[in-house]
């Protein structure tokens, strides 16, 4: 995943050129054929077959037709706008406070831990060895009743502040907003931290020093020097960390209350428990084509291309 | 006459540079701030996994194992005392290990032909991989589910396992392909110049050089499967419930303290199979 922020293989530029006059494609396309092969027939072609379902009707018991019926998406957006928008601000909200705190995390370890680095960046990962369901469910614990955090926020008075922005409700932090947001924000963080340490891993020091030589302040250099240059680490992180938050339901479902429901847990239960494979799969698609566009937007505005 | 003592401080410590100044905690959170950012970091990436090794010392009142009452090793002595978990877990780690196994050779195969040749059509499969991971869980379960429910093809170990496979995949070809891009080429160079044929070079030189990010692509695929929920309950049936299936079930209907115990389990082997990897890594490198 660290390595998503790397750059596309430029070195390897013409180091096998084809020998014994043997053409120089036929290599490639036998060691691509069997992923390639399973990528199109279980990715790209499920996904022609949910965009074909969301214009279908009819229902499960009855099987369905191609009507191009495309009703499904007015009538998923007239039930499910609320949900689909709450989505994408909370994974925003939390793809924010990720950046905010993963950067100094990635930054410390890249530049600041010197024989300490693989130590940290194993403390980073060990998170995702115990089951991200356990590590929610933890946080019920840590966020409940009477715990250390509900405490500290009651004593600093920090909870009418929540109150007021309508992060929380009443006097507990379960079942809020802010507990879901909080949740995707931890669940994702190691997404985010990944990616900016291989940028800044990268980040020649001597850089650092001349603009240190040339009387800039750390704050300066950092703004003119450390920011512009780990901006594909930013761009991949916040992309790695925002996506999957969007279509995220766990942190919804067992954070919050009937109130922060998000879209990933509509199309699930629209599809497992109401069995409206047409409505659901509108979603869906709607879900993809908003992230396809916000993403494509995104790198443009932030004008990296190599993201893979 | 503070303002004196100050100067005569000040002047003091003009004299003797060396000599550490009393500084204030304030001053000290001030220097090290970044340090003290990460540190708080740390803490919150680690906080709920403590308390899921805590908590799988505990023995709770009811059913539900959210509050601490009391030290036991009740859980520990009795692993599968949770009705049906193990099946579960068993299943799940039969997902993982396959899932890893095939993702692992197809991934790294895909990384090969990525990182070692330039061909037409090259920046079509670089989006081919890279798309799956921009594709939320809830799409790309919903939509093999269309495709397997049109086909009427039976839910279960094989649905879940093609899924699993999928999502591993381009995570592998990513890591895998970021250890070849970073080879260098002066090696393999080498190892022709001294006369090895393009397949010792293959097996004596490349591959041993990769195998890091083979072993970490594996690693990661596997963690990935195993801890699957939202992909997996799309393609699963009521009986074949995975780990993670089983989880989300008992936090619904009470969680039994084994589920942490599991957890426990996973989280320390983990760590283990990670330091030996960095150790037999660093003594090779010696």
């Amino acid at each position: 995943m660290a390595a998503l922020a790397e750059p596309v293989a430029g070195r390897s530029k013409g180091a096998r050129p084809s020998r014994r006059g043997r053409p120089s494609w036929l290599p490639p396309l036998f060691l691509m054929i069997p992923g390639a092969i399973w990528l199109g027939v279980f990715f790209v072609v499920p996904l022609v077959f949910l965009v074909s379902q969301s214009i279908q009707s009819g229902s499960v018991a009855d099987g369905y037709k191609v009507t191009w019926h495309f009703a499904n998406y007015t009538y998923a957006f007239q039930h499910f706008w609320h949900q689909f928008v709450r989505s994408l601000v909370y994974a925003l909200l939390a793809t924010i406070f990720s950046l905010l705190i993963g950067y100094p995390l990635a930054y410390a370890i890249a530049l600041k831990a010197g024989r300490f680095k693989s130590i940290l960046l194993v403390i980073v990962i060990a998170p995702f060895f115990t089951s991200f369901l356990l590590r929610t469910l933890a946080w019920q614990t840590i966020l409940a009743g009477d715990g250390l955090v509900v405490r500290f926020f009651r004593s600093t008075h920090l909870i009418a502040v929540t109150n007021w922005l309508h992060l929380t409700n009443g006097d507990q932090l379960l079942s809020s907003p802010l507990a879901v947001v909080s949740g995707l924000t931890y669940n994702f963080l190691p997404f985010m931290v990944l990616p900016l340490f291989a940028s800044l891993e990268r980040l020649d020091p001597r850089l650092l020093e001349a603009s240190g030589d040339l009387y800039a302040r750390p704050i300066v250099a950092f703004r003119h020097v450390t920011l512009p240059l780990s901006l594909p680490g930013i761009v991949a992180g916040t992309l790695l960390t925002f996506i999957p938050a969007a279509g995220d339901f766990i942190n919804a479902q067992l954070l919050g209350n009937t109130n922060t429901t998000m879209i990933g847990s509509v199309i699930n239960s629209q599809f497992l428990t109401v069995l409206d494979y047409s409505g659901a799969a509108a979603l869906s698609v709607a879900l993809m084509a908003t992230i396809v566009v916000l993403v494509a937007l995104y790198v443009r505005k932030a004008g990296t291309e190599e993201l893979v | 006459m503070s303002a004196s003592v100050a100067t005569g401080r000040q002047t003091a410590q003009r004299r003797a540079p060396i000599r550490r100044r009393r500084r204030s905690p304030w001053a000290f959170v001030r220097d090290n701030i970044v340090w003290v950012a990460a540190t708080l970091a740390l803490i919150y990436l680690l906080l709920p996994n403590v308390i899921v090794v805590l908590f799988s010392f505990n023995k709770p009142n009811g059913r539900f194992n959210y509050t601490w009452q009391r030290f036991s090793l009740d859980a520990w002595k009795n692993p599968c005392g949770a009705p049906g978990m193990c099946k579960a877990l068993g299943l799940s780690l039969k997902i993982g290990i396959s899932a890893t196994i095939v993702a692992t050779i197809l991934g790294t195969l895909l990384a090969f032909a990525l990182g070692r040749y330039r061909f037409r059509g090259r920046s079509a499969v670089n989006l081919l991989i890279f798309l799956p991971m921009a594709t939320p869980e809830v799409v790309m379960g919903s939509s093999l589910l269309t495709l397997f429910a049109s086909r009427h093809v039976g839910l279960g170990f094989k649905t879940i396992l093609v899924a699993h496979i999928l999502f591993c995949l381009s995570y592998v070809v990513v890591t895998v392909k970021a250890r070849i891009a970073g080879l260098d080429p002066r090696l393999e160079q080498a190892a022709s110049d001294l006369y090895a044929n393009e397949f010792q070079t293959f097996t004596r030189i490349t591959l041993p050089l990769v195998a890091p990010g083979i072993a970490a692509g594996a690693l990661l695929a596997f963690s990935l499967s195993f801890d699957d929920y939202i992909v997996t309950n799309f393609n699963a049936s009521p009986s074949s419930t995975t780990f993670p299936m089983f989880v989300w079930g008992s936090a619904q209907r009470g969680t039994p303290v084994q589920i942490n115990v599991i957890g426990t389990a996973m989280f320390v082997l983990a760590v283990t199979a990670v330091a030996i990897g960095q150790f037999v890594g660093r003594r090779r490198t010696r």
